[in-house]
């Protein structure tokens, strides 16, 4: 069982968040800027400058850089970097203290409404909609009417047009979470509701309360501004960088430096904080960490160190590969996934691929037609011949002409491979149309045509239907009608039964091996179930940690297979009619640790 | 026999989803999950359910350890009745009756350590304090052979089989009598299966455990099983010795599946010998 298990003791060696945060200039730009102010802001009371109330009215509207007051003043006299720097520190405080009401109080609802469900779900999250219903600043502004105006009344209205916004966030992940199977468990382990909430779910909520918290800040900020430009939040003579802007305003033309100054800040402010906050989100996100904004190439990156030419046993094949290794980029270098396998596929033969999980099998699989996503992936080394001609010498737009014409797909999971907005008879036909100039009704007629192949009872009419509306094996049958499409020579299936109940999977069994008969197609086929290799494949290749340990006919490999891997992996699987006999003989295999 | 109550008894089991009012007029979708289902699982012995997606066998085996209220009928825990069970609290059910998921790191919180993950059920369900806690996790462990310092470890930091050494030991802990399995290993490579069927098996021995056995793989069911349950559609249409009943089914239902099923000896002796 070593070729199943990845040592628990090798540490993940990704890097930490912090890291991706500092890797991301931009958002680290903003952190130390964010970080900078806030220093600032908080030792102004210590720091030397003029008290930000003090008026002198001899010396007002000052240019910047006068005598003793570096930034100017303003139409009372007041030292503008005194203002600025106690106007920060409000904005800064508000801003901050309105976030986390709003993340409190929302996350709150989002959870207790995600988590019953129901009823309670319903009224909540409605209540919510209305309040989403006002626009934002006119709720925020009848809110500061109905309170008075004031920093502290500001501030409420602010969280309170905010909650909406955190609610819906996380009531939606925790719906996701809350029919978790962790869930369930802990409710098997004696947990009660609450503590279910705040043990389980809140923890894995957490992450997105930081990251709506991170990009809602800097617009929460920009929302006490707003208020307090209009009079409704920091009252006179109290600094705020709203305020100061509302006042220099009727000095703009006369001492413009009154109001830009506080509003590059806000400008600043904002900006960092968004930056920053965008950078957190990155780190953060599980999703975009795996890379999901990258986009990848349209061929997978090669990068041959040898182009193992084709054998003379591989010529007149019709897939052929020879020395094969793809590899996935890390920080660490490249790590292998396939190293170095050669097979070949006959027309009409069927050449079945097993391994267990992480063997590689299915990396093997994407590689034959470059498509690895990439980065990370990247292909190191050997060749691939269809019909004779290498595949990786091609250029990138001619290997595409060569997907789905000549070799076509079919993967495991129809329900994820089909585009659930179209009905299946449109994605048929959309597959034909790819590759050959016919009309829309040329090409729907063919579709049907093809549906009818794969042996879909009545084809016009459930070419109208939507994936959804069918059954698991008919959706495997529509992927099998796009595989043959274009009248593909090579198939390359990768565990296309293995979502299937076992009598349909029986039923598409049968299907491949008639059309793979009636067509002479080759059929490369990927799986991890030696009973179904047992049902369609002529010969079979082992694979263990990205090689190929043992090839040979079928009834070779499974009824004396040569290697131990081989030898123990057949041994392991249950056979009918075998009963309990079964654990007896496991009982009897060599211990291996580490399972 | 008759002096032991059987460990699960349910009769007449029934699971309705939907047909509740709308809020606007109107009932939604009915779907009837489990339909009339009566069953006994004796003390000790594995009883499978087998059958399709779909055919019910996972919300009869949440009815049963308490994850979801039948519409209707009646089901007995170790000779207690369920509801009483449950009038009692989560605990008592807890006590009794265990289960196992199918998708052993999707059972695990991401974000607790395993040794979290364990505790829980010593602290609710059994009440130990802090020290005892930490021998009968090393207990656990011992059991279903992972090292000790799988505590300190997450969740992603093991492979499936693991994992689902793991999520036994945390049924375990609660000491239960009786444990629903829920397609355990149909996650697991072949090699790995074979290890946690062992398991089961070692386990069962050493703690007395009678299992309820959810599986859809034949081969599987016929090793581990005493008695075999076959649902469709959510009634159970054949019951019957697992010797027995894969060797002459009697529901075309039961048929099919046994027919479907791939086997390694099918030789194919016919295409072989094909030019």
């Amino acid at each position: 069982m070593s070729a199943t298990t990845t040592p628990a003791s090798q540490k993940s060696r990704r890097p930490t968040a912090w890291q991706l945060l500092m890797n991301n200039r931009l958002a680290a730009a903003g952190f130390y800027i964010i970080a900078a102010l806030v220093v600032l802001v908080v030792a102004a009371p210590i720091l030397p400058i003029d008290n930000p109330d003090t008026i002198d009215l001899a010396g007002r509207l000052q240019p910047i850089l006068s005598d003793g007051h570096l930034l100017g003043t303003d139409h009372l006299g007041r030292d503008i970097l005194a203002r600025l720097i106690w106007g920060s520190r409000v904005s800064l405080a508000v801003g901050l203290s309105a976030s986390l009401i709003a993340a409190f109080f929302g996350s709150l609802i989002g959870l207790v409404a995600g988590y019953a469900g129901g009823r309670a779900d319903n009224i909540m999250m409605r209540g919510i909609d209305m309040l989403m219903a006002f626009p934002y600043i006119l709720l925020a502004l009848a809110i500061v009417a109905v309170l008075g105006p004031g920093l502290m009344n500001a501030l409420y209205a602010i969280a309170v047009v905010n909650i909406p916004f955190f609610a819906r966030n996380i009531r939606g992940i925790t719906v996701g979470l809350a029919h978790r199977e962790f869930v369930d468990a802990a409710r098997l382990s004696g947990k009660s509701h609450t503590s279910i909430v705040l043990t389980e779910i809140l923890p894995n909520v957490l992450p997105i309360i930081v990251i709506t918290m991170s990009t809602t800040v800097g617009w929460m900020i920009l929302e006490t501004a707003g208020l307090s430009f209009l009079g409704l939040g920091a009252q006179p003579p109290q600094a705020d960088l709203g305020s100061m802007l509302g006042e220099g305003r009727s000095l703009l033309f006369t001492a413009p430096s009154v109001s830009i100054i506080p509003g590059v800040m806000v400008f600043i402010i904002v900006m960092s904080i968004n930056l920053l906050g965008d950078g957190v989100r990155d780190a953060l996100d599980p999703r975009l960490r795996a890379g999901a904004l990258n986009r990848p190439l349209p061929v997978t990156r090669i990068d041959r160190a040898d182009r193992s030419e084709t054998s003379a046993a591989g010529k007149g094949a019709a897939l052929s590969v020879e020395n094969l290794q793809t590899g996935f980029e890390s920080t660490q270098g490249t790590m292998p996934a396939v190293k170095g396998i050669s097979f070949a596929v006959q027309k009409g033969e069927c050449l079945g691929l097993i391994g267990e999980s992480g063997s590689g099998k299915s990396v093997t699989a994407l590689s034959l037609l470059g498509l690895v996503a990439s980065p990370p992936g990247v292909i190191t080394g050997g060749s691939v011949a269809i019909d004779g001609r290498d595949i990786f010498s091609m250029h990138d737009t001619e290997i595409a002409s060569y997907r789905g014409s000549r070799v076509a797909y079919i993967f495991q999971d129809p329900l994820t491979t089909l585009h659930p907005l179209f009905t299946v008879g449109e994605q048929v036909a959309e597959a034909v149309r790819a590759h050959q100039q016919v009309s829309r009704n040329e090409a729907h007629a063919k579709a049907v045509a093809l549906l009818d192949t794969v042996r879909i009872p009545d084809p016009a009419k459930r070419a109208a239907a939507y994936p959804h509306e069918l059954s698991g094996g008919q959706r495997q049958r529509v992927g099998i009608a796009m595989a043959l499409a274009n009248d593909p020579d090579i198939i390359i299936a990768d565990e296309p039964t293995t979502a299937l109940d076992v009598t349909v999977q029986a039923e598409i069994l049968r299907l491949l091996q008639a059309l793979r008969q009636e067509r002479g197609l080759a059929l490369l086929f990927i799986t991890h179930d030696f009973g179904v290799v047992a049902e369609i494949c002529d010969r079979v290749a082992v694979m263990r940690h990205g090689e190929i340990v043992e090839t040979g006919k079928t009834a070779d490999i499974l009824g004396n297979p040569q290697h131990p891997y081989t030898q123990r992996l057949i041994a392991c699987v249950p056979r009918l009619g075998q009963g309990k006999a079964f654990l007896e003989g496991l009982r009897q295999l060599p211990k291996v640790e580490g399972v | 026999m008759m002096h032991e109550p059987n460990a699960i008894a349910v009769t007449g089991l029934t699971k309705t989803f939907g047909g509740k009012r709308r809020l606007f007029g109107g009932t939604s979708h009915v779907v009837h999950a489990v339909k009339n289902v009566t069953l006994a699982l004796r003390q000790g012995e594995t009883l499978a359910i087998v059958g399709e997606s779909g055919s019910g066998k996972s919300t009869l085996a949440r009815m049963v350890v308490g994850l979801e209220t039948p519409t209707s009928g009646q089901m007995q825990i170790a000779g207690k009745d369920a509801g009483t069970l449950a009038k009692e609290g989560p605990r008592a059910f807890g006590q009794m009756i265990q289960y196992v998921f199918q998708d052993p790191t999707s059972s695990l919180n991401p974000r607790k350590t395993i040794g979290a993950t364990l505790e829980a059920p010593l602290r609710l369900l059994k009440g130990f304090d802090p020290a005892r806690r930490r021998t009968r996790m090393k207990e656990l462990l011992d059991a279903v052979q992972m090292p000790a310092d799988t505590l300190e470890r997450y969740p992603h930091e093991f492979s499936g089989g693991q994992a689902q050494r793991i999520a036994i030991a945390r049924a375990l802990a609660a000491a239960p009598r009786i444990m629903v399995l829920d397609e355990p290993v149909s996650a697991l490579d072949v090699s790995v299966q074979a290890q946690v069927l062992l398991l089961l098996e070692d386990l069962k021995t050493e703690f007395d455990l009678s299992y309820l056995f959810i599986s859809h793989d034949l081969a599987v069911v016929e090793s581990v099983c005493d008695r075999v349950a076959v649902m469709y559609f959510g009634e159970v249409v054949e019951e019957g010795p697992a010797e027995a009943l894969f060797k002459s089914p009697r529901h075309d239902y039961t048929k099919r599946l046994i027919s479907s099923a791939p086997l390694l000896e099918t030789g194919r002796a016919s295409k072989q010998n094909m030019p």
